[in-house]
């Protein structure tokens, strides 16, 4: 039996539904993260496992206990915010204390408990600060302090990084992360950042309109994305209607090129239209051995992306964008000069049909 | 731009006058009560005067009451309006801002017939029963001031998110509001009561139909029967105004130091 158990879970505002039967476990210390666009009810969910919003129907069971109906301050769940919410009228210590006060504790086990918080988060010496006396990556990360320091069962955390600046957003995650692991706590993260999702979490539940897409370690969902959305979501991708040329031998053909791939595609028919994928960084420019596919065409763009560069051939119809690091010894190539580009035989990805 | 400037200053200059040549010339007709010296004679009276001081103190106390009971009952409703049903928002400032619409006459009047001597609940039968009358409709009056005093007080916070803030670290809702949200709109709450108590302590109408010992027909006893005490009463009602107004700028800044 997992720690969280979230099954059939539905809710709907008035006459639109926007989580439809949604089904998850989650183990005891795992940090699970919601990956989805805008307006696919992350928020809604993570909410409801708050409390802050009643499921419509479905249940939520925490620990074996069932919180489906439960009040946000029965559950011993601890949120952390996009907006950081601090009690502006507080201290820093006046807020990492504010939940052990409420729960009655002495005096003298607060100021512990705030020293040892403040020491967690690295800001030892703010405790007498206002909010408004802090940066925003402080605030974001009193507020973690706050939620944490009365050992909440579980941590939610919606788009905490959001509002942060490039730099910070990385560094914080990983000291989230760090937290998360020394304090094992059982950790909810939600995020539109797909790149924040694969870096910190141990699954990444892929969400779409409603429902979970994917479910799946961060390698599982970007190297075997079960869905055409998940597979466009996560990652850059090269997407092509391919035919299907000998599915026993895995043969098919692209914008009229013939590949092979090592993945199983014997349930097609010939002649099938299949939808077949290539992450950028998979493919190279050149040829190779004899071992991997090639597909010919001209150099249509050429974007330098830092330590990337993504060149844009085109093929006949179709058009794939591959990555190659950047190497100041290289020669880029120029646009309108014949390219052949070439990938291994398993990495080109079948996208199931949705 | 100098044009600009120099009318800008010529506005300043024409409302300031418009607001302290009457004031000043009320001062200056207030001293002169002993023919031909300056004096603060007429302070003198008025301050000797025995119903001025009870009269005051009455208006005082139900003041408080009034701004104590008002704000017990529009604080948590102004919460919960802005928390859960902000769809009523618009109805709700319809409802705040009625008291304005219909005179205070109408509304005493409509008081004596619902709580006379020979009504279900005779209010006016006892001296307490008639204070706890005047000081509801002193609420009532006030309504529309507290509420939105309130109301912008809670606007500047995120009130949802605070409240879910605290809700998740254990807290109920009477906990909320004592600890997160009061704190929080304290100067809005105080500008909220400095409106009520100016508006309480020169109330006429109601006190006078309800015949209580309040300031406002004291005033109008002084006005009507004396010729200098009356602009001297004006004069001390304008420092306590604005003795109030200090106050709550000195309150406010001390909060403020507590906030963004
Ligand atoms: N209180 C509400 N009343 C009506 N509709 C709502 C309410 N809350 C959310 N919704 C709708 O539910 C859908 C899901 O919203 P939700 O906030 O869960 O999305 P999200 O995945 O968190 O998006 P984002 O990345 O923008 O935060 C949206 O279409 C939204 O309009
Ligand atoms: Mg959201």
């Amino acid at each position: 039996m997992s720690f969280i158990e979230i099954s059939h879970l539905r809710k709907s505002f008035g006459p639109s539904t926007v989580v439809h039967d949604f089904n998850l476990s989650i183990d005891k210390g795992e940090f699970v993260s919601f990956l989805g666009p805008s307006g696919c009810g992350k928020t809604t969910i993570l909410r409801m496992i708050a409390g802050f919003e009643k499921a419509t129907s479905g249940s939520i069971r925490v620990g074996g206990s069932e919180m489906t109906n439960l009040p946000p301050a029965k559950r011993n769940v601890g949120m952390v915010f996009q907006a950081y919410a601090l009690f502006p009228n507080l201290t820093v210590a006046g807020n990492i204390g504010f939940g052990l006060k409420i729960a009655g504790k002495e005096r003298g086990e607060i100021d512990a408990r705030v020293a040892e918080m403040l020491e967690l988060i690295k800001l030892p010496d703010l405790g007498g600060r206002y909010p408004y006396q802090l940066s925003g990556g402080q605030q974001q990360r009193v507020a973690l302090a706050r939620a944490l320091a009365v050992k909440p069962q579980v941590l939610l955390l919606d788009e905490p990084l959001s509002a942060l600046d490039a730099k910070i957003r990385v560094s914080l995650r990983e000291e989230i992360r760090a937290l998360q692991r020394e304090l094992g706590i059982t950790t909810v993260f939600v995020t539109h950042d797909q790149e924040e999702a694969l870096s910190i979490s141990d699954r990444i539940v892929v969400m779409n309109q409603g429902h979970a897409d994917q479910v799946g370690t961060p390698s599982e969902i970007y190297n075997n994305p079960a869905t055409r959305f998940v597979a466009s979501f996560v990652g850059t991708l090269n997407l092509f209607e391919a035919r299907v040329v000998d599915p026993a031998a895995g043969r098919v053909s692209i914008d009229g090129q013939p590949v092979v791939t090592r993945r199983d595609i014997s349930a097609f028919g010939i002649a099938d239209e299949a939808m077949v994928a290539l992450r950028p960084e998979a493919l190279t420019l050149g040829g190779g051995d004899d071992d991997r596919n090639t597909l010919t065409g001209t150099v249509e763009e050429v974007a330098f992306l830092g330590a990337v560069i993504r060149v844009r051939v085109r093929l006949r119809e179709a058009r794939v964008s591959l990555d190659i690091f950047n190497d100041p010894a290289l020669e880029l190539p120029k646009i309108g000069m014949p390219a052949v580009v070439s990938f291994k035989k398993e990495d080109l990805l079948i996208i199931a049909p949705s | 731009m100098k044009t600009n400037r120099l009318s800008h200053w010529l506005a300043i200059l024409i409302g300031t006058l418009y607001f302290l040549v009457p004031l000043a010339a009320t001062f200056e007709f207030s001293l002169r009560k002993i023919r031909g010296v300056y004096s603060f004679e007429a302070y003198r009276v008025v301050l000797a005067d025995t119903q001025f001081k009870s009269s005051l103190g009455f208006s005082v106390v139900l003041a408080v009451v009034t701004i104590v009971f008002g704000m017990a009952i529009i604080v948590p409703m102004a919460y919960f309006v802005e928390l859960r049903l902000r769809k009523l928002r618009p109805f709700i400032e319809f409802v705040t801002l009625l008291p304005l619409v219909v005179p205070a006459i109408v509304i005493v009047f409509g008081y004596l017939r619902l709580y006379n001597s020979s009504s279900i609940l005779p209010l006016t039968n006892f001296t307490l029963g008639t204070n706890f009358l005047l000081a509801c409709g002193y609420v009532t009056l006030a309504l529309p001031y507290m509420y939105r005093s309130i109301e912008t007080g809670l606007r500047s916070i995120d009130v949802r998110t605070l409240t879910e803030a605290a809700e998740s670290l254990g807290a109920s809702s009477g906990t909320i509001i004592w600890r997160i949200i009061l704190p929080n709109i304290r100067s809005a709450m105080l500008s909220g009561a400095f409106l009520t108590f100016a508006i309480v302590i020169g109330e006429f109408t109601f006190a006078s139909l309800l015949n209580r010992p309040a300031f406002g027909p004291y005033l109008q006893l002084i006005g009507a029967n004396r010729a200098y005490e009356p602009a001297a009463l004006a004069v001390m009602a304008f420092a306590i105004t604005w003795a109030c107004m200090g106050i709550i700028q000195v309150v406010s800044r001390n909060s403020v130091a507590a906030r963004p």
